[in-house]
């Protein structure tokens, strides 16, 4: 079964009565396991096309299936739900809250499925191991680089074990090396099996992935296989 | 479902983002909580001290007074007359016959004179003209000496007891019994001298002087009425029945028919108590009210907070909805860090508003001697609660309600 199948997918944006249209009739099946790259210059509508399949933002005609069910019915408590429970998102400004500790910021998703404290620390500081940060479970988020600002996104996005993770221009913020770091993490959550959505406007990140879907103008421009891609390292680090 | 401790957690962490901006954010709330528990424990701790000074005239006493009870603050016809309770309105009132379950019948007759010992001269004494029930009816001690008895004062003898500080400032140290002091060319032998009763009774005898009713309505005041009698009933129980008798008997004598044309009232313990009780509530709800305009004014110091909050905390409402929060869940949020505003000041306010009352109480007894009672209003601090929390949840609405609409999407490219 597809994790993701949109078809007909239209965005229009008005503004003081000019229409601006952000995605035009697109249609797209993801599979479970897949590593996508949507790729395209600024203003094609890829942050758009993201958000509509993050549940953030509604198409304006259209539809979209999510596990087979179709999702344009649903109430914003719903959607809500949807994006607490089954997507991840990691954002290019990180968005942590700089107030709390690292422990806190990823065991955000937690607290709005209700899961109880006890149970939050224990998830949190797992996910905090695995993304090797656990000396600065801690740390107001302030305190860290941006490499592991990033890091503590993931942990964050991969808390509530979500069908799929969003990545939105994940290593736009990073130095080169810290975004080696990141888009690693990423293949290798793909490697054990996790759906990953990137959103990239660079070629040598877009490679990373196996699939590239290339936006111009709102339309999907072209939909290729990487065949050559581009592998970061060969350690696992989950297992 | 958000859990309430995790509400509130959230909602701390949003208050103490900016901690010099939340205490003035709340200075409001508690200024007009501190005021409103204050004026409302004041006005309870007043009215205590009050009710206790009429309690201490004796349940069981029924004040007969010349003229008629004022209906208003303009209705001062009444209190023309004062010259309508006679001797015959005495005598008929101390027939047991008539007032089966009086015991004791006291006239009073007063005034403001000068009183002089060899050179030393004392003006605005209270002199006061009775019988040695007197003794009884206002719980008066002697030092030394005694009081006139019922053959003295219907001899008319020429005797005094002097309060405490009619003493002092006519003998000093000497020692005053058998002394005669003089009263408007009238001479008074001193046959005892008063303990001192402390300030704040209604009447202070230590700046007074008395002597047998009858000299006194002679000789010093030349008046031929009482401006007091006091009828004291058997018990409390008794109370309205001698107030029927008495009203019975009075405007028999003074050929009444019509109780609207009466040219005497009466006043009891109870009556007096009430009329008090009702003169501080309407005192305190006025004060508390010109109080709670402050409340108003913090209330929206707070909303505009919440506003800027709001604002400043778009991209964590955004990030807060892209990890599952719901629009209740944000509308939770701000409303409760509104409440956590008021209700933290509320309670700061009502702390201050007892520590306040409290030592306005301790101030009145250690420096003016008035026995003001420590009280602590419990309406005060309920109304505290729920006023501040009303304003919390009023005035959070709205911006909580415009943090809750925010889409998801925008909020996040802020």
């Amino acid at each position: 079964m597809e994790l993701i199948e949109i078809q007909g997918l239209s965005k229009v944006y008005v503004d003081d009565e000019t229409e601006t249209v952000a995605l035009n009739n697109v249609s797209l099946k993801i599979s479970e396991g897949e590593f996508v790259a949507i790729t395209g210059p600024s203003g094609s509508g890829k942050s758009t096309f993201m958000q509509i399949l993050g549940c953030l933002d509604r198409p304006t005609s259209g539809k979209y299936y999510f596990e087979g069910k179709e999702l344009n019915s649903y109430s914003d408590d719903e959607l809500a739900k949807i994006r607490n429970e089954k997507i991840g998102f990691v954002f290019q400004a990180f968005n942590l809250l700089p107030r709390l500790s690292v422990l806190d910021n990823v065991a955000m998703p937690l607290v709005y499925k209700g899961v109880n404290p006890k149970e939050r620390l224990k998830k949190a500081t797992e996910m905090i191991k695995m993304v090797g940060l656990e000396d600065r479970a801690d740390y107001h988020t302030s305190r860290l680089s941006g490499g592991q600002k990033q890091r503590v996104a993931i942990a964050r996005a991969l808390i509530n074990e979500p069908k799929i993770i969003f990545a939105d221009e994940p290593t736009g913020n990073l130095d080169s090396k810290s975004g080696e770091v990141i888009l690693d993490f990423l293949q290798k959550l793909n490697d054990e099996g996790h759906t990953i959505v990137i959103v990239t406007h660079e070629q040598y990140v877009a490679q990373a992935a196996y699939r590239i879907l290339h936006i111009i103008d709102g339309k999907i421009d072209s939909d290729s296989k990487v065949t050559n891609r581009r592998i970061i390292s060969k350690e696992g680090f989950t297992k | 479902m958000l859990s309430l401790k995790d509400s509130f957690k959230m909602a701390t962490g949003g208050v103490l983002l900016y901690k010099s901006r939340s205490v003035l954010t709340i200075l409001g709330i508690v200024i007009g909580i501190t005021s409103v528990v204050m004026v409302m424990s004041i006005g309870k701790s007043a009215e205590g001290y009050i009710i206790g000074e009429i309690k201490s005239l004796g349940a069981q006493n029924v004040f007969v007074l010349p003229g008629r009870q004022p209906k208003g603050p303009t209705d001062s016809a009444g209190t023309l007359i004062n010259d309508s309770l006679k001797q015959k309105d005495l005598d008929d009132l101390a027939k047991k016959s008539n007032i089966p379950d009086a015991v004791r019948v006291t006239p009073y007759v007063f005034g403001s004179e000068a009183v002089s010992y060899e050179s030393e001269l004392m003006e605005g004494v209270m002199v006061m003209g009775s019988t040695d029930y007197i003794k009884s009816n206002f719980d008066l001690d002697l030092v030394e000496g005694r009081f006139f008895d019922n053959y003295e004062t219907e001899q008319k003898a020429a005797v005094v007891v002097v309060g405490d500080e009619v003493r002092k400032e006519l003998f000093g140290n000497s020692y005053p019994i058998g002394e005669k002091i003089k009263i408007k060319d009238q001479s008074l032998m001193v046959v005892g001298f008063l303990k001192n009763k402390g300030a704040g009774s209604f009447v202070n005898f230590n700046k007074a002087v008395i002597a047998p009713y009858t000299i006194v309505q002679q000789k010093i005041l030349g008046i031929k009425y009482f401006q007091r009698i006091i009828v004291e009933a058997k018990s409390e129980e008794y109370v309205s029945a001698v107030v029927r008798d008495i009203e019975t008997l009075i405007r028999n004598n003074h050929n009444i028919d019509d109780p609207e044309k009466d040219d005497f009232w009466i006043q009891t313990q109870e009556g007096m108590a009430n009329s008090i009780k009702t003169i501080t509530t309407i005192l305190t709800v006025l004060l508390a009210s010109m109080a709670s305009v402050s409340l108003i004014v913090g209330g929206v110091g707070i909303m505009n907070i919440m506003f800027v909050s709001v604002t400043e905390r778009t991209k964590e409402i955004g990030l807060r909805k892209a990890l599952g929060a719901t629009n209740n869940n944000i509308l939770n949020q701000f409303l409760f860090e509104a409440l956590v505003f008021t209700i933290g000041g509320g309670l700061v306010g009502i702390v201050l508003g007892i520590s306040f009352s409290l030592g306005a109480s301790y101030i009145a007894q250690k420096f003016a001697q008035i026995n003001l009672p420590y009280v602590i209003s419990v309406q005060g601090i309920i109304l505290g609660v729920v006023v501040s929390t009303a304003i919390g949840l009023i005035f959070g609405i709205v911006p909580a309600w415009r943090a809750a609409q925010k889409s998801p999407v925008e909020s996040l490219r802020k």
